[in-house]
């Protein structure tokens, strides 16, 4: 069995909160304000961090930035092989789409499959005017040709190490760390 | 988290209340499918599903064709009437020639209990029970327990009653053995004539007076009198049926005063059910049933829709 050891901490508590709080301006400055802006979290882990940003946004701006949920386990390309299939989780966009600019929101950017699934969904609601990613880890190894809009931190790795977004909101502490396996 | 490792999905009596609680949990996140513009998620894309309906069906057949085609699968409905069913050919001949088409889940609905435990011993599709003869309908009672669940917020501690023919309702059936694991109390009610030998074994209360059930009741699920039976001279008349076990306003105020009406249709209006009982969006969740009903299928078929091993 693999054992794992070194557990790196590439950011904390504070290096999250600065990270989002320079995407949230980024956002506002790449879109000239929140006309027609909305949000929407990647379930899990996007989830935390697009209520972290609609804060920050809806404070800087003074009104509240629309914000959606987004599960895309039933639009995962390899959903069709898998002979136990994960439960999904609820989907909530409370709002119209169309024409809308979306800001998809998700922990860790990888492979890009988990974002191609999210642009499917979304476009299934409506026909959105632009989509934008936002991450907090860009950690490479693209599988698709897919690009983050917003990144909080750039983390070359490599393919047999793990990286992990921790947030207060799931884990109780906000934290990224990388770890080896041998 | 637990998954579904059955391959078929047979009847109630033989789901574990974890099973339940997976189907009810993917159900209520499939809710929301229904409601979008585009009703359609690519997930189970190039399955098939063969509809296999030996018996009349209206809702059922439809909410699993909508289930499987807003899952992207392909559906095919063959009811018995238009098939080689006419011509002679057996249930295992049939089912043996639908499965050399390949296809990956069939849903059955057949007269005879046990046509679906049959058919899972014999081909290697995953067979869905729609209700077999007087046995069970377990995608019924999980449209139900998603709907209390959904209404009540709960199954554990409730006071269900089932008023009708309990004898042939596999809708009854099925409820009994769900709700029992799933921690409710259930009762039921019925004409003497309606009510199977030995009932209590399934761990339930019974009455022969509609009164008796209803009282303080969480939920009063009504079943439907099934007229195609009426010749077996189970009861005088329709009319006296309805004097004494029809759920009207007058009775119904024995229940609680937050109690919900349930009913698997298609209703007998009058017969077991008054129509401003029936119509009334207060308490009567009816049409939410039919709605959960889709959801609920669609839980099924996702959960059951195996990749290639």
């Amino acid at each position: 069995m693999a054992k794992k050891h070194s557990v790196k901490v590439v950011m904390d508590s504070e290096g999250i909160d600065r990270c989002l709080t320079r995407i949230a301006y980024e956002i506002l400055e790449k879109n000239k304000g929140m006309d027609g802006l909305v949000i929407v979290g990647i379930r899990t882990g996007g989830i935390y961090l697009a209520q972290r940003l609609q804060k920050k946004i809806s404070a800087i701006e003074g009104r509240e930035i629309p914000m959606g949920i987004l599960d895309i386990t039933l639009y995962r390309d390899d959903i069709a092989k898998a002979t136990q299939k994960p439960s999904p989780g609820k989907t909530q966009i409370p709002f119209d789409l169309t024409e809308k600019k979306v800001v998809l929101v998700d922990d860790v950017l990888f492979t890009g499959r988990t974002i191609r699934a999210a642009m499917d969904a979304l476009i299934d609601f409506g026909r959105p005017k632009m989509i934008q990613l936002a991450v907090l880890i860009d950690r490479g190894h693209r599988e698709l040709p897919i690009r983050a809009d917003y990144v909080g931190k750039n983390l070359p790795s490599s393919l047999w190490e793990a990286v992990s977004v921790n947030l207060m909101e799931k884990n109780g502490k906000d934290e990224v760390t990388i770890e080896e396996d041998h | 988290m637990t998954k579904l490792t059955k391959k078929d999905i047979l009847g109630m009596a033989d789901l574990t209340v974890d099973e339940i609680h997976l189907i009810l949990e993917t159900a209520e996140s499939f809710l929301e499918i229904s409601t979008r513009d585009i009703k359609k998620v690519p997930t189970l894309r190039g399955k098939s599903i063969i509809n296999l309906f030996y018996e009349a069906s209206t809702r059922t057949r439809t909410s699993f064709e909508i289930a499987g085609k807003r899952l992207s699968a392909d559906t095919i409905n063959i009811s018995a009437s238009t098939s080689s069913v006419v011509k002679g050919e057996t249930l295992i001949d049939t089912a043996r020639n639908l499965e050399a088409m390949n296809p990956d889940i069939i849903v059955l609905r057949h007269s005879a209990a046990g046509a679906p435990h049959l058919l899972a011993g014999l081909v290697r599709q995953s067979i869905i029970n729609a209700g077999d003869g007087a046995h069970e309908h377990p995608s019924q009672a999980l449209l139900d327990m998603m709907t209390i669940r959904e209404k009540k917020g709960r199954i554990a501690g409730l006071k269900i009653a089932l008023v009708g023919d309990i004898q042939h309702s596999r809708v009854a059936r099925s409820n009994i053995y769900g709700l029992n694991k799933m921690g409710a109390r259930v009762v039921v009610a019925g004409p003497a004539t309606m009510m199977p030998r030995d009932i209590e074994k399934m761990g339930v209360e019974a009455f022969t007076r509609i009164e008796d059930a209803i009282v303080d009741a969480d939920v009063v699920m009504m079943l439907r009198i099934q007229l195609e039976r009426q010749k077996q001279n189970l009861f005088p008349s329709l009319r006296e049926y309805a004097q004494r076990y029809c759920l009207n306003r007058t009775n119904f105020k024995l229940a609680k005063s937050d109690a919900i009406v349930m009913h698997p249709g298609p209703i007998n209006r009058g017969v077991e059910i008054s129509p401003d009982i029936a119509d009334d969006s207060g308490f009567s969740v009816i049409l939410d049933q039919v709605a959960n009903g889709v959801a609920v299928r669609m839980a099924l078929l996702y959960l059951l829709s195996g990749g290639n091993e």
